[in-house]
């Protein structure tokens, strides 16, 4: 009982972090119907820039999450600038290719200039025991990350549904076209789409640091997740992002816990494959 | 106040436009007829700045707009109501209107705006909560011009508001953009109803293969050989 309850906890907390992690491919891909495979690296930029931020300056890791999301949102409006939008006029085929190359671009890039050592953070305020709570087991730095996910997740939720900005980016998913006769700036809309995808999961990979390893090819790992979390919520849809992240989260942790740790990857993938199959267009997809 | 003088639009190399003139007066109902293919809508979607023109200028209020991008024009004062309407289908009619009106930044000209707009197609307040791509056909269409006017345009581009629409619906979509001129809005009107279109607008051009053929008063263009023969099957 006590460590079913401890699961379902964990398992949750770890599930908002993934809705994070997974929230900017679905601004992506709802904007303009191209995944980001550079996605897992964006994270893996926002974890060292939180790394080496707080070593470099001995700071608290959770002051970082700002660094990160300037340096992410840079890099995926950079992105979108200086590559995606030239690839758009190309077919299909270059689209994938083009954001998988830039993916082992910047992969390779980090693994010559940090080499492919593991680092981990070693203080901050998130970075002590769990909480003992009777029998059950809160891990603190899940805790901490799954709070200010959930809060960041909110923030954009907000922004999207609840401001004129939000209200533009829509009406750019919804019909560019038409978008643009309503005298929106939808080349600016997509720039800031990649922004926007850039500083949320730079900012997930702040929280990530500070109870996962960094290093180079870490992104892989978690954009794995990423892909499972939006085609499980339906690509593009924000709330689906979130309630797939939950069921997610829930999937790895009680994988990890009943059927062993080696086996959460292949959970996760068997329903993500369970998924295409039996509703290709997701939960929340249309 | 716009002034298009012999351009030429071409699609990935291939001339459509090959030489189209035309002059919209302040107050004006102005129709562009013309055969399916002849460069109705790509001429109107010049002027809204989203394809440019490879030989030619455009004006508007006596400014160089040839180059301008369609944000700066809608900001100019054109706006221009697709052909097929593109309403944005999953979001509500009332977003929908304020979408129309995003150049705006101030929230009493929008509330004005979308109380003009309720006013002139009360069936669009009734249903102002509901999807935009639940709307029947004429309302969408209704809507669609809506969306054009809640900008306060100088001047309101139509790209055939009566297509696909029911007799009845054609007269009473015709019937609201007289009333749009009667209210001193100008209006460059593209139509397939030929003889409605030229005699409520004050002037008409006649396009065939990307060419203006023949301008003149509406009612006079009804009358030349060319019209009657092509359009009105006389
Ligand atoms: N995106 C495009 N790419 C290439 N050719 C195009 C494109 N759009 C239109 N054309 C061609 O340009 C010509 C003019 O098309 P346009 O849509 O302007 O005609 P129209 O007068 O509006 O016709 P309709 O009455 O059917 O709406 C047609 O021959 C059409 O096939
Ligand atoms: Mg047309």
């Amino acid at each position: 009982m006590e460590t079913l309850l401890s699961t379902t906890i964990s398992g949750l907390l770890m599930g908002m972090l993934f809705a994070l992690v997974a929230l900017g491919l679905a601004i992506i891909f709802g904007v303009m119907d191209i995944v980001n495979f550079a996605h897992g690296e964006f994270l893996m930029v926002g974890m060292y820039a939180a790394f080496l931020t707080a070593t470099g300056l001995s700071m608290e890791p959770l002051l970082t999450l700002p660094v990160s999301a300037v340096i992410c949102f840079i890099l995926g409006m950079g992105s979108y600038y200086l590559l995606v939008r030239y690839l758009l006029k190309g077919p299909m085929l270059a689209q994938l290719l083009g954001t998988f190359g830039l993916m082992i671009f910047i992969r390779y890039l980090a693994m010559a200039i940090f080499g492919p050592d593991y680092k981990t953070l070693e203080q901050g305020l998130l970075i002590r025991p769990s909480i003992n709570w009777g029998p059950v087991m809160i891990s603190y730095p899940k805790l901490g990350a799954a709070v200010i996910s959930v809060t960041a997740f909110g923030a954009v939720y907000w922004l999207i549904n609840r401001t004129r900005l939000g209200m533009a980016l829509k009406a750019t998913a919804l019909d560019v076209e038409a978008a643009g006769y309503m005298g929106i700036n939808t080349e600016k809309m997509r720039g800031l789409a990649w922004g926007l995808g850039g500083a949320t999961v730079g900012i997930a990979g702040a929280l990530l640091t500070n109870f996962y390893y960094v290093f180079p090819t870490v992104g892989l790992l978690f954009v794995m997740i990423a892909f499972a979390t939006v085609a499980l919520g339906g690509f593009g849809s924000i709330k689906g992002a979130f309630i797939a992240g939950l069921i997610i989260g829930l999937i790895w942790d009680f994988g990890g816990t009943y059927v062993g740790p080696e086996y959460k990857f292949a959970l996760i993938y068997l329903t993500y494959f369970l998924v295409i199959i039996l509703r290709p267009q997701g939960l929340f997809g249309w | 106040m716009l002034k298009v003088e012999n351009i030429e639009v071409r699609y990935s190399g291939v001339p459509v436009i090959h030489d189209v003139s035309l002059d919209v007066n302040e107050g004006e109902l102005i129709s562009v007829v013309g055969a399916n293919g002849s460069g109705k809508t790509t001429l109107l979607k010049t002027i809204s700045g989203t394809l440019h023109p490879t030989k030619g200028s455009i004006q508007f209020d006596n400014e160089d707009i040839t180059r301008s991008s369609t944000v700066d024009i809608v900001r100019k004062g054109i706006t221009y109501v697709p052909e097929e309407r593109r309403i944005f289908g999953p979001l509500s009619v009332e977003e929908n209107l304020r979408l129309g009106a995003y150049i705006l930044n101030d929230n009493e000209a929008i509330e004005t705006s979308i109380e003009y707009v309720y006013g002139l197609f009360p069936i669009l307040k009734d249903r102002r909560k509901q999807k935009g791509g639940t709307l029947s056909g004429g309302e969408q269409q209704m809507l669609a011009i809506g969306r054009g006017l809640m900008a306060s345009p100088k001047l309101l581009m139509l790209d055939e508001p009566s297509l696909g629409l029911m007799p009845k619906l054609v007269d009473e979509m015709l019937d609201a953009v007289a009333t749009l001129k009667g209210e001193g809005i100008t209006i460059l009107l593209v139509e397939q109803n030929v003889r409605e279109a030229l005699e409520m607008a004050d002037r008409g051009y006649v396009l065939q293969t990307g060419r203006t053929i023949y301008n003149g008063r509406g009612r006079e263009l009804l009358k030349t050989d060319i019209i009657k023969k092509a359009f009105l099957g006389i």
